[in-house]
């Protein structure tokens, strides 16, 4: 990581999904063969704060500027990093396509149930009634319908090779979150195939939380939804 | 004797090292740092077993651990 202060509010979960990603470049030795995408949503300027060679996609098109990447210099390791309302929402179509491709390439999903850049939307992760800017009275399946599990819908694709979910609300958690995301890389120097980790992350600001409360809620509350565990892993 | 270092301008104040440090050997200081918020502070005395919980956790790189 570049020695600059993260403009994250405080408690946000991706300084800590940043710093992981740097320390498994550092122990796997891939800096000068790696090329990150960075995505649109709070990480949008990641390029600022990642040491190597970064590029920006559209809005939820980092998948597809991922498979031409790899396809073009497939001696890279290219790793696309999304968020919630990237990879959800308007980039649905992009992620399922490219995993059913079985692409080779790492894809990082940072998951904290709210649109964070815009101002604390409903995100298609966000949880029943869960209280945000555009559903003041939480989160009604009637009218917004259900939260989207990405992990369990990208497992049942053939093209998938390894799919798991981890959180970073408590340190053993941040350990058990950098090994899986360690092994996602692993399976791409392998040639294996597509791999997609899931992190949970606290959003202090828009769930109106403290960043301390904000980590037991991810704990407590969003794991209950979204469970933690590998959905698939033919490695 | 293990202890830490703490940057307190890059500091936040998000206090999730207060949170899960084993020991309790870390608060709030009194102070404000550059940016106008309460960095945390280390207290320096006996027990600090170096587990490094808070550099894990810490989402701004502030903390360094000397073992």
């Amino acid at each position: 990581m570049k020695d600059a202060v993260t403009h994250y509010c405080a408690g946000c979960g991706h300084g800590i999904v940043h710093r992981i990603i740097c320390e498994i470049v550092d122990e796997l030795d891939i800096r000068e063969r790696l090329i990150g995408i960075a995505p649109v949503g709070c990480a949008v300027i990641a390029y600022d704060y990642w040491n190597f060679d970064v590029t920006e996609a559209a809005h939820g098109r980092v998948p597809s500027v991922a498979t031409g990447i790899k396809r073009t210099r497939p001696d890279k390791i290219v790793f696309g990093y999304q968020g919630d309302g990237d990879l959800a929402a308007i980039g649905t179509a992009e992620i399922i396509h490219a995993a059913n491709r079985g692409e080779n390439i790492t894809i990082i999903f940072v998951n904290n149930a709210v649109y964070g850049m815009t101002g604390g939307q409903m995100a298609p992760t966000t949880m029943l009634k869960q209280k945000t800017a555009t559903t003041p009275l939480g989160r009604d399946q009637k009218i917004h319908g259900f939260p989207l599990r990405v992990c369990e819908l990208l497992s049942n694709l053939s093209g998938v090779m390894y799919a798991e979910r981890v959180a970073i609300n408590n340190p053993q958690n941040v350990l058990k979150a950098k090994r899986a995301i360690k092994k996602a890389f692993e399976n791409q120097i392998k040639n294996v195939g597509f791999s997609i980790v899931e992190v949970l992350s606290p959003c202090p600001t828009y769930l109106g939380l403290s960043p301390q409360e904000a980590v037991k809620w991810v704990g407590e509350e969003m794991t209950k939804e979204y469970p933690l565990k590998i959905f698939k892993d033919i490695t | 004797m293990p202890k830490i270092k703490i940057d307190i301008e890059k500091c936040k104040g998000c206090g999730l090292c207060i949170l899960y440090c084993p020991k309790g050997h870390i608060k709030q200081s009194k102070s404000l740092n550059k940016k106008g918020v309460y960095p945390v502070g280390f207290i320096e005395k006996d027990g600090c077993s170096g587990c490094s919980f808070c550099a894990i956790i810490c989402p701004d790189l502030c903390i360094t651990i000397y073992k």
